[in-house]
């Protein structure tokens, strides 16, 4: 018996090895055929995670190069909303994915490293001395892909909680359909988020915007994991918004405890006091400041390493490496999946501290 | 000095690590010793570790 499994093991072995010396073969050869077109490769893949990491001013699924070598971009435009001495609305259709200027009245606008610079007829472009463009920047309020996205999410929220809703009522406080997929999360938020860190007197006041934030950004994030390519919490003008609705409402719910500790700390001496009143106001900014680093940066770094991974099959481009690292991206899109509900928990998580501090009533007697 | 920066990543990725493993490690034992408080302990482990990352991010960014 055991002689047998040896054997099988053995021949296994074998099996793997031959494999594997077909791999170094290719491999030498690769290395021999194109050491340019290698390089041009890791530009071009380098290239194109830095594209995926930005908005951009349309909706593009995926582009290829054709037969005839010219680049074909399959997607749809998106409205540009420009406020330059007057509203101006056209399709981002008209940059032609930034290879022709766009002309609307009578001023030129161009598509610079995805940002919309003012240009006189022929599209020149300024710079200074450190390389950056000088041309005008009109008020740009336009729907880029991460604000259609927002607005997908925001519609999926809006009509599934709705419906869920109805659905209780009908049934007499009963969950069902999705609403028994989401009971238990509803309810781990408000037992073990809410309740513990705001207090059973205040909690109440605070679910609406606890829950809204915990979906809002787990949606989100889950929407950063599937091939549309669209990454909203890896904009850091997105976290910076939810990090400000915290700001906000922390600030003008606090309780007077809460301002007392802060700008004259009780139970210290007055020197102290005056040392850590400033101290402590600059803790009420860096907090929410520390939760919009946090979400957009985890969000980005796992973005990067996955697509670095995925990369790296078209730059190893033999079949050992290239399922070596397909197998590591799998592993590491599972990951994401975890990163990406549990960065909403730890969203969710600190606004609720913080918002406790806000509420919380101390005794007099430091 | 080009590349510096690089070590300084390094750095950071490193203590970052260091801090997030004796996290995990520390929570790993206080739950062998009180099975029953696992909620907890696990609550407050990942609220320091992200605490710990979000510095580590942060200094990243700045390298």
């Amino acid at each position: 018996m055991r002689r047998k499994f040896s054997i099988k093991k053995i021949t296994f072995l074998l099996f793997l090895v031959s494999f594997v010396s077909v791999a170094q073969h290719n491999e030498k050869k690769d290395v021999a055929n194109a050491p340019k077109e290698e390089k041009d490769l890791k530009v071009t893949i380098k290239e194109y995670i830095n594209h995926h990491l930005l908005d951009s001013y349309d909706f593009g699924l995926f582009s290829y190069t054709n037969d005839q070598n010219e680049k074909v971009h399959i997607g749809s435009p998106l409205p540009v909303i420009l406020w330059d001495n007057g509203l101006k609305v056209f399709l981002s259709s008209k940059f032609h994915y930034g290879e022709t200027l766009a002309e609307v009245d009578g001023n030129y606008y161009k598509l610079y490293h995805n940002k919309i610079y003012k240009t006189d007829a022929q599209g020149t472009i300024n710079y200074d001395a450190e390389h950056h463009p000088t041309n005008a920047k009109p008020l740009d309020f336009s729907i880029t892909k991460n604000v259609v996205m927002i607005f997908v999410v925001f519609l999926i929220m809006f009509f599934m909680f709705k419906r869920m809703a109805s659905a209780y009522q009908k049934n007499n406080g009963m969950p069902k359909g999705m609403g028994r997929l989401l009971e238990p999360i509803v309810l781990y938020i408000r037992d073990d988020i809410a309740k513990p860190n705001i207090g059973e007197k205040n909690y109440k006041r605070y679910m609406s915007y606890l829950l809204t934030i915990f979906f809002f950004v787990w949606i989100v994030n889950l929407f950063g994991l599937t091939p549309i390519g669209v990454n909203i919490t890896n904009n850091i003008a997105v976290t910076f918004c939810l990090a400000l609705f915290t700001y906000v409402i922390t600030t003008f719910t606090a309780k007077k405890d809460y301002w007392k500790h802060i700008f004259w700390m009780p139970g210290v001496p007055v020197p102290m006091k005056i040392i850590l009143a400033p101290i402590e106001f600059l803790g009420t900014i860096i907090k929410p400041f520390s939760l919009m680093i946090r979400l957009y940066a985890n969000i980005t770094a796992g973005h990067i390493v996955l697509m670095s991974i995925i990369g790296m099959m078209f730059v190893f481009n033999n079949w050992l490496g290239s399922s070596l690292s397909f197998f590591l991206a799998f592993v590491l899109g599972i990951l994401e999946l975890l990163v990406a509900a549990l960065q909403a928990y730890i969203f969710t998580m600190l606004s609720a501290l913080y918002f406790g501090s806000a509420v919380e009533e101390h005794d007099e007697h430091h | 000095m080009e590349g510096l920066n690089y070590v300084g990543a390094g750095l950071i990725v490193i203590g970052a690590g260091i801090g997030i493993g004796q996290i995990g490690g520390k929570a790993m034992e206080a739950i062998a010793r009180q099975p029953e408080a696992t909620g907890k302990i696990q609550t407050a482990m990942l609220i320091a570790a992200a605490l710990i990352e979000g510095i580590g991010f942060a200094a990243l960014f700045a390298a």
